[in-house]
């Protein structure tokens, strides 16, 4: 019998309705991710790449079938999935703190394990000096690195993470691939991670999820085998990336045809 | 990893050495008082040089100043009696203020997340509120007769409109994406009320606050038309009718500072809460 995957995304379609006109965003996607798996959806925008994220998230519901965490129907937004936002949605009058411990406080575990827990994720991420500072106060890296923390520190099963590092600067975004990777192979996290970027995904993913637009759908899926830690300038990175190029470029001109 | 990790730097810079400090604020009053020094100097040369036979020179005015503060020159009616008029008029712009703030945060807040009381009550309150506080004045001594109940209603009125309209503005301007992370973080839709949307409507309700005390302070002295015997605006009304000059700039005086030194007392207090806002270092 094959393992109950964490994540089961069966047939699932979004038809939005914008001034009477019917927009296809997603359909018919079918996607399973087992334990500890690190996913990426890749594609160009208006691919429904992040329109797929949010329903896994339960912030929307989909047109057309379903999907199942732990073989169960997703009905809203839960502590198991914890979202990782490009805009960190940080709550700007708490303290780094304070957003970490947000989860656990909601959950209403006591003051004092509370505490703990966010300090722990305060020192996970390497933010102790800031541990008291406001969003504001922070940079773009270190706002991500409190978004990642959030979601650790209140248990969740599989982090979605949508662009998360999209607004910063080449050098952060490296380090912080490098700090997640750390993280889900220390932790056995499980990750569905939307990324435009060819070379993020295959720098982090165990598998590639092709998709395209026109309406959104998953095109193809590619299990990357290259051994980690992955240099993003051997040949052989370069090989799959090559491939992964040639695959999504062939998808656009063939739809322009 | 360890903390080495950590890349950028806190944008929080580090408070200024106490030297530096003292040196800006000394630049910083000198600055804000050239204005008012030059309008004095204009006045004063202005009524030298016979420009004007109503109004008194500055001189005049600081001398009825004290005598209306502590008496002792001129031992008239108005002498020694500023602490009575200033209690009374502040009692009446902090009773009204208060009042508002205690109707116009709830409602505003129930106009913000309530479609059908918003239906019910925005119509109606939009159509209530380009009518000026004056307009309001006749009405007002009908329904609440001559004297002090007037003028705090009137206050009230001035104040409430625009805490009201600010706490609608910063209840329906939480952002989306803060609810979207408070949801997937386990807070429950009824927690959300108290744990995203009173705190991120925090400023706007601030700044309302602000609006309506500032205003509080502008009415009292239509508030105070309506045949208080104290109270600075009555001060005022007294010295136009017997064509004191000097009594009424005076009240204006004292007005200025007092609504100068409430709004300097609610940034002070805002300051403190929403040290979280980079918006808001008054």
């Amino acid at each position: 019998m094959a393992e109950l995957p964490i994540l089961d995304v069966r047939g699932v379609g979004k038809t939005y309705e914008l001034n009477g006109l019917k927009i296809e965003a997603l359909r018919d996607a079918n996607l399973t991710v087992k334990k500890g798996e690190f996913v990426c959806l890749i594609g160009a925008s208006g691919c429904g790449k992040s329109t797929l994220l949010r329903i896994v998230a339960g912030f929307e519901a989909p047109t057309a079938g379903e999907a199942l965490m732990w073989d169960k129907p997703v009905t809203g937004p839960a502590p198991d999935r914890g979202m990782v936002f490009q805009d960190y949605g940080l709550f700007p009058w708490l303290t780094v703190r304070q957003n970490i411990g947000f989860g656990p406080a909601s959950r209403g575990l006591p003051r004092k394990v509370v505490k703990e827990t966010a300090d722990r994720f305060v020192n996970m991420v390497g933010l102790n000096r800031f541990a008291d500072a406001w969003p504001h106060q922070l940079s773009g890296g270190m706002k991500q690195r409190v978004a990642i923390a959030r979601v650790l520190a209140n248990d969740a099963d599989m982090v979605l993470m949508d662009e998360p590092f999209g607004a910063l600067d080449a050098m952060t975004r490296e380090r912080l691939q490098d700090e997640l990777l750390d993280i889900w192979q220390r932790t056995q996290l499980t990750v569905l991670f939307v990324t435009h970027s060819i070379e993020e995904a295959i720098f982090l993913a165990d598998r590639v999820v092709v998709m395209e637009p026109g309406p959104g759908r998953i095109a193809s899926e590619h299990r990357i085998e290259l051994p980690r830690p992955r240099d993003v300038s051997s040949p052989e990175f370069n090989e799959v990336r090559r491939e992964m190029s040639a695959r999504l470029h062939s998808h656009h001109a063939r739809k322009a045809a | 990893m360890s903390a080495t990790t950590v890349t950028g730097t806190a944008q929080a810079a580090a408070p200024p050495r106490p030297r530096g400090r003292w040196l800006a604020r000394l630049k910083a009053t000198g600055l804000a008082l050239i204005v008012p020094f030059c309008l004095l100097v204009f006045w004063d040369l202005a009524v030298r040089f016979g420009m004007t036979q109503l109004i008194p020179s500055p001189y005049e005015v600081a001398v009825y100043m004290v005598d209306f503060a502590w008496g002792g020159i001129w031992d008239d009616a108005f002498s020694g009696t500023l602490h009575i008029h200033l209690l009374a008029s502040m009692s009446r712009v902090y009773g009204g203020f208060v009042l508002a703030a205690l109707v116009a945060v709830p409602l505003g807040i129930l106009i913000g997340r309530n479609e059908t009381v918003r239906g019910l009550l925005d119509p109606f309150l939009q159509l209530m509120r380009p009518v000026p506080v004056t307009a309001w004045l006749p009405l007002s001594m009908i329904l609440f007769g001559l004297g002090a109940r007037s003028a705090f209603f009137l206050v009230f009125l001035g104040a409430f409109y625009p805490i009201l309209l600010n706490t609608v503005f910063g209840v329906r301007g939480v952002e989306k994406r803060l609810f979207e992370a408070a949801s997937m973080l386990g807070c429950s839709p009824s927690a959300q009320f108290f744990k995203v949307v009173l705190p991120a409507a925090t400023p706007s309700i601030f700044t309302g606050l602000r609006l309506g005390l500032g205003l509080a302070w502008f009415v009292i002295v239509v508030g105070e038309m309506t045949g208080v015997p104290q109270g600075l605006g009555a001060v005022i009304m007294d010295g136009r009718t017997l064509s004191r000059t000097e009594l009424v700039i005076c009240g204006m005086i004292v007005i200025g500072i007092a609504g100068y030194i409430s709004d300097r007392i609610v940034v002070m207090i805002m300051n403190r809460l929403l040290r979280w806002s980079p918006s808001h270092h008054g």
